[in-house]
This record gives C-alpha cells, structure tokens and sequence, in this order.
C-alpha cells in the first residue's frame, strides 16, 4: 500500500487476486471448509460477507476519528455484531431454506478473521470511499473463493451445480463429504502458488528482454 | 403391664406389616430400571410377577419426562424365565439424555395385586458429563469434524511451544467466557427477552474479558504476558469462542453442563493444535513440491486428521 493510493478498481482487483481472503491470507477458512458443498451455499454466504464487510468498512471509517485506540478492537467486534445481526434476522426472514442449511455460520461471521483484519488495516486509516471500494473487493474475493470451491465440490462430488444434475455420474463422492473441504482449499493454494510461480518466471523472463 | 406390653408388640407387627405392604407395593417391587441398547428399557423386580398382566403392552404408559402428553409407542414386553426381569422394547429409538417415566399400571406378584407402579429411568448424571466432556473433545471435535476455528489453528500450530500456548490461553478464556455468557443469557436475555441479542452480547463478553486480561496481566506479571499476551488477540478471531456459548443455548445445558461442554471444547482444541504442530515439525524436514509448501500441505494434512477423527462419529459413551 506504499506509493500512491490505490484507485478504485485496483482495490477490487487487489481482493479478487493478490490478496483473496481465502487462498492468499488464508484467513476465514472455517466457512471455506465447513460449508462450500454446494454453490449456492457458497454464494449465500459469500453475499453475507460481503453486506457485513462493506458496511462495518463504512461505519469504522467513518467513525474512526471517535473510537480510543485502546479499546479499538472490542469496538470494532461490537460493531461487526450489529450487522451480523442484522444479515442474520434478515436472511432467517426471507430465505429459512437456505439459512437451515448455513446453520450457525451465519452468526459465526462476527470471527471471520478477514472482516476484522481489514477494518484493523484500511478501513481505520483511510476515508470513506476507498474503505467502501477495498470491503466490496475483499467481499467479492472471498465469495470468488466461496463459489470456487462449491462449484468443484458439487460437481466432483454430486454431478451437479446450484442443485441441477449436469453429469450423469458422481465422479468423485469424497468431495461432498465435509472432511474433502480440506483437500480441496489445499489443492486450489497450491494452484495459486503455482500460477504466482508461473508469472515470476514469465517477469523474469520480460526483465532480462 | 403384660397386657400392655402384647398390645403394643401387636401395633407394631401390624404397623410393619401395613408399611412393608405399602413399601411393596409401590416403588420397592422395582429394584431397578436402566435403559438398554437404543430402544429398550429393562426393569429389575424383587420378586417373580404375573406373566399374563405384565406382558401387555397397554399396561403400560412411558414418557420422556418433559413432555408427559406424549405416550411412546411400545412394540413388545417380554418376561425371563424366572419372571423377575422384564425386557420393554419401544418402536423407536429413545433419547436417553432425558429421563423417562414409567408408569405400570397393574402389576401382580404371586396371586398379590401390588397396584400402580410408578418410577423414572436416567442414566447416571456423571456418565452424561463424562460424555459431554469426551463428546466436544473428541467425537465432535471442535477443528476437525465441525471445521471452526481454522484461521487461528494454521496461524499458531508450526511449533509446539505456540500450540501449547494457544491451547493453555484458550481453553481458560473459553470456559471464563462461555460460564459469564450462560449466565447472562439465562438470567437478563431470557427474562427480558432479549434473545436476538445474543450474538453481540457472547462477543462483546469474549472482547471485554480479553482486553481485561491484557491489561492486567501486563500489569501484574510481565513474565506471564511475555509467555501468553501474543495468543489473547488471537482468541477473539477464532470461530469456536463464539460456537460455543451459541451450541450451549441451543443444546439448552445448565450450568454444570455448560462449564463441562466448554472444558471439552477448550481441551479438544490444545489437543488438535498439539497434533498437528508435531506433524508440522517434522513435515518441515520433509521433501514437498514447491507449490504445495507451507499452508497447502497443512491443510492436507488436516485432511488426514479429519479423516481419522471421522473413525470417532456415532461412538457414545454411558
């Protein structure tokens, strides 16, 4: 973040690809791991964050220059809850089904270490628009991350996507065991890895003409 | 005087005979009731009892003691040979968390009608402890069968002396915490009907209790937060801290349950950051290709654990 400020779109670039909460700050595994069984469960959640992480960014910027460095972080959960609760009475309203199917992850979002993180890092230091522009990228990259791994669970696992058979086999049941999360959020790291390793060398390659 | 004295030997034997009957005949015919396998309960008498009458399902009215409107359904009664043991077999599997009540409604020993027989089945209260505590250690094992608190986890499980620790730290701001969240919930939430609050009550109790602890033991002993300050931070952005006090009011446990659950989920914590920080020791030694180091090959390995941890489901205890 040194050098000039980031515009807009960086901001959501920056979350969507170098700094994705899930497979780059490896931060919120929990949800990653426990519910990306299906893609809608990863979209609904992915949603959520999304609403609670723009809206806490707006509120910490916004507030930032009233809250007493030293309680910050208990401010900041506090505030988190507010809207967790919020999201939480919402989604329990107008969509039961779904919100049955997320069980308690839903209000697990006030420990999503990535919320907190980033009200910690930009949204307490910079103003309102770019802590608006860096919660929309973060949320976006952890529901990329969310959407990734469902899409690969339930079409390995069940043959299916968003609830509709599109293979006429289950090629791999394993993957919609819940205990699968965990190879699949390792694999797709070290896919990341491997495409950061590849543009290394192709940068390496530029430089030297 | 000797007349005095047979009168009074006669009162007595009688008052003994009337009580022994009375004794008899109620809750003393019954030496003992426990629930057997999942859908059976097994009762003990103290003397044979009529085949005829106690073999009829309709003789008997059984019910979880929190809801006495709800009559379980009985397939069949079966009597041993010497008629002292019966053997009730219910069509469904029973929940053998909560006491039953067992209402026999004729019962007859030896041509002698003892009347109503009435009389409750628990199982032992330690052993249900017990299996809340090895319950939320082991079997729902808090990282790796309900995947919580997994950013901490790969944060702090590279070496030993971390994981243990996190785990100390952790698993005394767990039972604090979750102990002044019961309270609060049961005794001001419940009352004022208050429950939509309770996500930001549960954390702002964890926050309050951290920032509390930091700067205290700062103060007092310097040493004691050079060794653990680092982890208290870290407490307050794990998932479990607030699963838990959510899973005790869902589960709904009194206090004593509540203290056990969360001890169990404390120490099911160390033990699974203790594990996996001596996987990760050695793995460090070992030949990974290049993109699966560091955290890709540790949550593979997490893999692995969870499947072993899987061996642990459907296992209960008492």
């Amino acid at each position: 973040m040194a050098g000039k400020p980031k515009s807009n779109f960086e901001l959501i670039l920056n979350g969507l690809f170098n700094e994705n909460p899930i497979f780059r700050l490896a931060l919120s595994m929990c949800p990653a791991v426990g519910i990306s069984t299906t893609l809608m469960n990863g979209f609904l959640l992915g949603l959520a964050v999304l609403f609670v992480q723009v809206a806490s960014s707006c509120t910490i910027s916004l507030l930032k220059n009233y809250i007493h460095p030293k309680i910050r972080i208990p401010t900041y959960t506090l505030v988190i809850a507010t809207w967790v609760t919020v999201i939480d009475l919402s989604l329990s309203a107008f969509f039961p089904t779904a919100y049955k199917a997320m069980g308690i992850f839903i209000r697990l979002i006030v420990t999503f270490s990535i919320i907190l993180m980033r009200l910690e890092v930009f949204a307490a230091k910079n103003p309102l628009i770019p802590s608006f522009w860096d919660g929309i990228g973060m949320g976006l990259g952890f529901m990329f991350g969310m959407m990734t791994l469902g899409f690969i669970r339930e079409l390995l696992g069940a043959g299916a996507l968003f609830g509709h058979q599109v293979l006429p086999v289950k090629p791999l049941l394993f993957f919609i065991l819940p205990v699968a999360g965990f190879f699949c959020v390792g694999f797709m790291m070290a896919v990341y890895n491997y495409v950061e390793f590849l543009f290394k060398k192709a940068k390496e390659k530029k430089m030297r003409g | 005087m000797v007349r005095y004295k047979s009168l009074a030997i006669f009162v007595l034997i009688t008052l003994f005979i009337t009580v022994s009957n009375v004794w008899a005949s109620a809750g003393s015919f019954i030496k003992k009731a426990s629930f057997l396998k999942k859908d059976k309960i097994i009762i003990f008498f103290a003397g044979p009892v009529d085949k005829k009458i106690v073999e009829d399902i309709d003789n008997y009215y059984v019910y979880e003691s929190t809801d006495p409107d709800i009559p379980l359904k009985i397939k069949g009664a079966s009597l041993s040979e010497d008629g002292k043991t019966l053997i009730l077999t219910f069509t469904e599997e029973l929940n053998q968390h909560s006491p039953h009540v067992v209402v026999i409604k004729k019962l007859v020993s030896a041509g002698r009608n003892l009347g109503v027989a009435s009389f409750t089945v628990r199982k032992s209260y330690a052993g249900f402890l017990f299996s809340i505590l090895i319950g939320a250690m082991l079997v729902h094992n808090f990282v790796f069968t309900k995947y919580l608190g997994l950013c901490v986890f790969f944060g702090t499980s590279k070496r030993k002396a971390t994981a243990i620790g996190m785990g100390i730290t952790f698993t005394i701001v767990m039972v604090c915490s979750a102990m002044i969240s019961w309270f609060l919930y049961n005794y001001v939430l419940k009352p004022l009907n208050l429950q939509f609050f309770q996500v930001v009550i549960f954390i702002g109790i964890v926050s309050l209790i951290v920032q509390a602890v930091d700067i205290i033991l700062r103060k007092i002993n310097p040493f004691l937060f050079k060794a653990f300050g680092i982890y208290l931070m870290l407490v307050l952005a794990n998932c479990v801290i607030l699963a838990v006090p959510l899973l005790i009011v869902v589960n709904g446990y009194n206090a004593i349950e509540a203290f056990v659950f969360s001890l169990g989920a404390g120490l099911g914590y160390f033990l699974a950051l203790f594990l996996m920080s001596s996987v990760r020791e050695k793995l460090e030694l070992a030949n990974v290709p290049p993109s699966y180091q560091g955290l890709s090959i540790a949550f593979i390995t997490a893999g692995l654990f969870g499947l072993a941890f899987m061996g642990f489901s459907g296992m209960s205890i008492f």
